[in-house]
């Protein structure tokens, strides 16, 4: 597989300017944008807590990875950072997120503008039924208005499967459904429908789960290669799979009242090899969970 | 009980085989060019012209109107509205595709035909629409409540606002589905007689696009006919019936493949 160049590719977009995202594009940390900062959030699905008071960092062109145990709010964190808990009826966030300064959940700020930033793959690929591969690349700089005309649409189309590590598998079919791929190939679509537009932070609410292992070594070299570019969250299951492709992690688990919290959270490494918490020990070391 | 099954399965195909060898055998001689291309001229010469171009011009007109106020209102149910109001409307929809289609017509009349002093295809046009409205609003809920959430989320995870979504990745997904509604729609209206001898009447004369008069079709043509004396027009009634018989059959064909070719994925 072959390093893709980091160079900064063209945004084919900015946020409207009356966005009050839009400030802080300039005054990225380090110059970089995609610097995420959640701050005691807390989120719930009407009176049931899935997370309570979490704050962390996500630092950009890196991966962050979220682990912990079944039911401890992994993913409920990470769909309250894109907006996208609050499509279900009840859902409450508390707190705010801050994506390079400027909090998310600030009165004024339109979701669908944040989900245009904060992009998401999901557990179980999901390509747009009844649309071909190229479509369902096109599909988002299409509907979006970044790209209207067909040469320009086929030249973000390519350049997204590339860099999505799926172009030579896929050059030859493009008119075939997207469904029509296996699992892993599906899911690197998915990932090439999510950069296409160019967000700057990568949820992925652990997106190797329904694959096998060949695939899930194929997405984590891609996730690897896509840090260059992103700030990447990935919620996993997986220890062995946070060890290999995250530079940070996060430990959560179920606390007494039934909604997650929190343990600790740092360099991989660390929390690994030498965790300040006994939870995170017990849980890295294979004791629970 | 393995025995009585199979009996009632023959019980059913028997009159379905019966009605289209009948319908054939009766119907197949008089389908002549003549038939198909004079208007019908007295007892023993002319053809079903003004029913067919009625026909063609009184459904698709009818599906024109319906099919988008049936796809919206689908859509409706299944995407925005609250359950409660999505239970009233499903509610309300489902009253009306089991309504006696006369109670229909006679509805059109009242409002449509008794004002205007005049039978009008205008009104065949509304009875058939109100007809069809219920059936594709009931299969386009039906449809999209198929296609999976996460299909939405997908679309909503791309930073598209939510009819955005819904307009473009969800009917996609469903479309084959939504064509499959509107087909049969349009196969039911085509066979409906009561509603549009309240409304359009039937005439003897061609009528191409004035729907302010009156206008034949298909059924309303084998209605009449088949009450003459004259066997040729007897026999035209059959043949009209074989039309719409074979017209039918076809778009329940067409249903099926493109069921099918749902069904295996590859659409």
């Amino acid at each position: 597989m072959t390093f893709i160049e980091s160079v900064p590719i063209p945004r084919p977009f900015s946020l409207p300017a009356d966005d009050t995202l839009a400030g802080a594009r300039g005054e990225a940390v380090a110059g970089l944008p995609g610097s995420l900062e959640i701050r005691d959030v807390t989120v719930a699905y009407g009176s049931t807590v899935a997370v309570r008071d979490v704050t962390m960092a996500v630092p950009p062109r890196s991966v962050t990875a979220i682990i912990g145990p079944s039911g401890c709010g992994k993913s409920t964190l990470i769909r309250a950072v894109n907006r996208m808990h609050e499509t279900q009826p009840g859902a409450t966030v508390k707190g705010s997120i801050l994506l390079d300064g400027v909090d998310l959940y600030a009165p004024g700020v339109d979701p669908v503008q944040v989900r245009r930033v904060v992009g998401m793959v999901f557990q179980k690929p999901n390509p747009f039924p009844a649309m071909s591969i190229w479509e369902n690349v096109a599909a988002g700089p299409k509907l979006l208005g970044l790209a209207r005309r067909k040469p320009e649409l086929d030249e973000l189309v390519e350049r997204s499967l590339r860099r999505a590590a799926i172009w030579d598998e896929v050059k030859d079919k493009l008119k075939r459904p997207g469904t029509s791929l296996s699992g892993g190939q599906q899911q690197r679509l998915c990932i090439a429908r999510t950069i296409v537009v160019d967000p700057e932070v990568i949820l992925m609410d652990e997106p190797c789960s329904a694959l096998d292992p060949i695939a899930t070594l194929r997405i984590e070299e891609l996730i690897s290669e896509l840090k260059a570019q992103y700030a990447i969250v990935i919620v996993t299951h997986n220890l062995q799979q946070a060890a290999r492709v995250s530079d940070r992690s996060a430990f959560f688990t179920l606390g007494d009242h039934g909604s997650g919290y929190l343990v600790e959270e740092g360099p991989t490494q660390d929390l690994f090899t030498n965790p300040r918490n006994r939870l995170t020990e017990d849980y890295v070391s294979g004791r629970f969970g | 009980m393995r025995t009585i099954s199979m009996l009632a399965t023959g019980f059913i195909l028997v009159p379905l085989v019966a009605i289209v060898a009948y319908v054939v055998v009766n119907g197949w001689g008089w389908l002549d060019p003549e038939f198909l291309v004079s208007a019908p001229v007295n007892d023993i010469h002319g053809g079903a012209l003004t029913a067919i171009l009625g026909s063609l011009q009184l459904v698709p007109m009818a599906t024109l109107i319906a099919a988008p106020v049936g796809i919206l209102g689908g859509i409706f149910v299944s995407e925005i509205a609250t359950p409660r109001v999505a239970a009233a409307i499903r509610f309300a929809a489902d009253v009306m595709v089991g309504l006696p289609s006369i109670v229909i017509g006679v509805f059109c009349y009242a409002i449509l035909v008794v004002p205007f002093k005049t039978f009008s295809a205008a009104a065949g046009i509304a009875a058939l629409a109100v007809i069809m409205v219920p059936v594709i609003l009931r299969n386009t809920e039906e449809i999209l409540r198929l296609v999976p959430a996460s299909v939405r989320e997908g679309g909503l995870a791309l930073g598209l606002p939510r009819w955005r979504t819904i307009m473009t990745v969800v009917i996609r997904a469903g479309f084959g589905g939504l064509v499959t509604g509107i087909i049969l729609a349009v196969a039911r209206a085509s066979g409906e007689t009561a509603p549009l001898l309240l409304t359009a009447l039937g005439s003897r004369l061609v009528n191409v696009g004035e729907i302010d008069k009156p206008m034949d079709s298909l059924p309303t043509f084998i209605y009449t006919n088949s009450g003459q004396p004259s066997p040729v027009l007897v026999g035209q009634a059959w043949a009209a019936a074989l039309l719409l018989l074979v017209f039918v059959l076809v778009a329940n064909i067409t249903v099926r493949l493109l069921a099918a070719r749902r069904g295996s994925g590859r659409s």
